[in-house]
């Protein structure tokens, strides 16, 4: 894939995907070179470098630490991994490490809040999921309980540990809860403004982050709004729906489409639950076809809350992103993400099948 | 003490007859288990906790907390909360019906006072008071935090994990209490998975163990007083509460029969005989 962004817009009036999108093939060629001229110009996103997403938590721990004294944490044996050392340090009384005892840690982080206290857990996301599902579900969610379970090594990109670590079924088993929010950022920037956000928010939260270095390309000021897409770049072809570490492919993505003459509206979801529904909505409206990319089974994640928000208000095509109902492996991220069908390449593939399905 | 014997006696007795007239009504829940924890129920609630019933508040600052981690046994705490303050004793007749906040077992979401975490699926309720116990002492609250736990529960991983937790950190404001009557939904104890030596158990994990007979008011009393004193010795406390399942009806005692079985019609009549209307029937 080339990094050349700079393609006159001018090339799009010769495609004729953007044309039919356009409902104007009837139209002159002059028609059709005014209008694509209105098209915007994609966006263009850069970055000094790559961190890794759990890094931003471990400050953003740190940074409502200094200004919320009810803000306590807990960890399973993984303080370091979750780069929660720091918070360990400058508060000791209000850290408490629980050993390798998930189930206990949840327990506990409910009964902290009994007394106004607002628990933060940290562990991997299969050991903040699926192995204390009933706990999450019983002692915090239907307690609503202001717990934030944060998760950190989710999906894929985990790498060498292999499928026993990678879990790819968290947003599902979240989402499904009642009470339950679900947070997904997508760089580093990003992971440390949700972290302080949901200390402000009363009520249980998900909030998943990764291990690998991925661009960190968010303004680091940027207000972290819970249940409020961010539209990254405008586009009138199809929708590119992102969440997390997929939300950089989705761009990379959009470039490579572009110059094919497609313009891509991309739209990072870094809240599934509660979803924003009136701008997935709007956005289709326009485009007429979606594309879901995630780093999580194609089952439970994203692109299923997508294609239930559009069944039922909106029935276009969509094409959707993901691990395609299998357990991953071990090796590289970066290999990982190609064998599994989750690079660039794969959502540009999705955006083509889905223009043509319209 | 705030209230005699023969006082907390009654209620007990009360409780009990609540317990058999909810579970009747409802045709629907568990009588064993709370007819067995009566005592224990109306001690703590009229005598051993500081607690403030109305207005009820979740976060329970400056008040004793209780858990119960064995939710099943609901129909005994509903009475008591009920019978204490918390809500209206009227409210008891909707146990287990639709649109009633006395769920069959306890939840936070209809918002019934008294309840500050929903219980049911075993095994949670002491990772839970640990949590409030912890933050307690964060908040420089030297009020205690109770947890009541089944026999059978103790068969659940978490238990442990909470008891090496609480032991490991020196939680010394909690009190925990397992309901030692020696009965679950499929047999004894003893049949469906041994405990061993559970007293001693829980010595090994770190706790000072006290033994009660839960079905003896005096003794409760006594050794509720006994575990409040061994309290802020940097080491948490538990108590085998030997008790009976379905004490005080002869046909319910001794069997596992009643753990989760409403009586019908005929044995409703011969198990409410057994205990006076002293505080009046709701």
């Amino acid at each position: 894939m080339t990094n050349n962004l700079n393609v006159p817009s001018q090339i799009s009036k010769k495609h004729s995907a953007t044309i039919r999108n356009l409902h104007i093939s009837t139209f002159t060629h002059l028609h059709i070179y005014i209008l694509v001229q209105k098209e915007p110009n994609m966006k263009q996103y850069t970055f000094t470098e790559k961190k890794d997403t759990r890094s931003g938590f471990g400050l953003g721990l740190l940074d409502i630490g200094r200004n919320n004294p009810d803000v306590v944490a807990l960890c399973a044996d993984l303080t370091g991994s979750l780069n929660m050392t720091d918070f360990k340090k400058e508060f000791p009384d209000r850290f408490f490490q629980v050993g390798i005892a998930e189930a206990n840690m949840m327990g506990i982080a409910a009964g902290l809040t009994i007394g106004g206290k607002i628990p933060y857990t940290g562990t991997f996301a299969n050991f903040s999921t699926g192995r204390v599902y009933d706990q999450i579900r019983q002692s915090i969610a239907y307690s609503e309980k202001n717990v934030k379970i944060c998760a950190s090594h989710a999906g894929i990109t985990l790498g060498e540990d292999g499928a026993t670590h990678q879990m790819l079924e968290d947003i599902g088993m979240m989402r499904m809860l009642p009470n339950m929010t679900v947070i997904v950022p997508c760089d580093h920037n990003q992971t440390k403004a949700a972290t302080i956000a949901v200390s402000k928010h009363t009520g249980p939260v998900y909030l998943r982050f990764g291990r690998p270095k991925v661009p960190n390309f968010t303004d680091p000021d940027a207000p972290f709004e819970i249940g409020k897409a961010i539209l990254l770049s405008e586009g009138s072809d199809l929708t590119i729906f992102a969440t997390g570490h997929m939300v950089w492919e989705a761009l990379e993505a959009g470039k490579n489409l572009y110059q094919q003459g497609i313009h891509a509206e991309i739209i990072n979801i870094h809240t599934i639950k509660p979803l924003d529904e009136k701008t997935i909505l709007q956005s289709v409206a326009k485009t007429r076809c979606a594309v879901s990319a995630e780093e999580h089974q194609v089952n439970g994640g994203l692109g299923d809350t997508i294609s239930q928000l559009l069944a039922r208000n909106h029935p276009a095509p969509m094409e959707l992103v993901a691990v395609n109902d299998r357990f991953g492996e071990s090796g590289k991220p970066a290999e990982l993400m190609k064998k599994y069908g989750l690079s660039a390449t794969d959502i540009v593939q999705a955006a083509l099948r889905v223009i043509s399905r319209k | 003490m705030k209230n005699d014997l023969n006082r907390l006696k009654d209620i007990a007795t009360q409780v009990r007859r609540d317990v058999l007239r909810m579970v009747h009504a409802a045709q629907s829940g568990h009588p064993g288990g709370p007819l067995g924890c009566a005592d224990l129920f109306t001690a703590l609630y009229f005598e051993v906790m500081h607690h403030e019933p109305d207005p009820f508040n979740i976060d329970g600052v400056g008040e004793d907390l209780f858990f119960l981690s064995n939710g099943h046994l609901s129909a005994g705490w509903y009475s008591v909360l009920a019978r204490s303050g918390y809500f209206s004793i009227n409210e008891l007749a909707t146990f287990r019906n639709i649109d009633s906040r006395l769920q069959g077992h306890p939840a936070t979401e209809e918002g019934l006072p008294g309840v500050r975490v929903a219980s049911g699926s075993l095994g949670q309720g002491l990772s839970v008071a640990c949590g409030a116990a912890l933050t307690k002492k964060l908040n420089r609250d030297n009020h205690l935090v109770y947890c009541l736990m089944g026999d059978g529960e103790q068969q659940e991983g978490q238990i442990w994990e909470a008891a090496m937790f609480a032991a490991g950190r020196k939680i010394d404001n909690i009190i925990a209490i397992v309901d030692y009557n020696g009965q679950q939904i499929d047999g004894a104890v003893d049949d469906v998975m041994p405990l061993g030596d559970l007293a001693q158990k829980w010595r090994a994990f770190g706790w000072k163990v006290l033994e009660m007979n839960g079905n003896i008011m005096e003794d409760v009393l006594k050794v509720l007083q006994t575990a409040k004193d061994a309290c802020g010795q940097k080491q948490p406390v538990a108590i085998m509460m030997h008790t009976e399942m379905g004490y005080g009806v002869d046909f319910m005692m001794g069997t596992h029969e009643w753990h989760g079985k409403p009586p019908n019609d005929e044995q409703f009549e011969r198990a409410i005989a057994n205990f006076k209307e002293t505080l009046g029937d709701y």
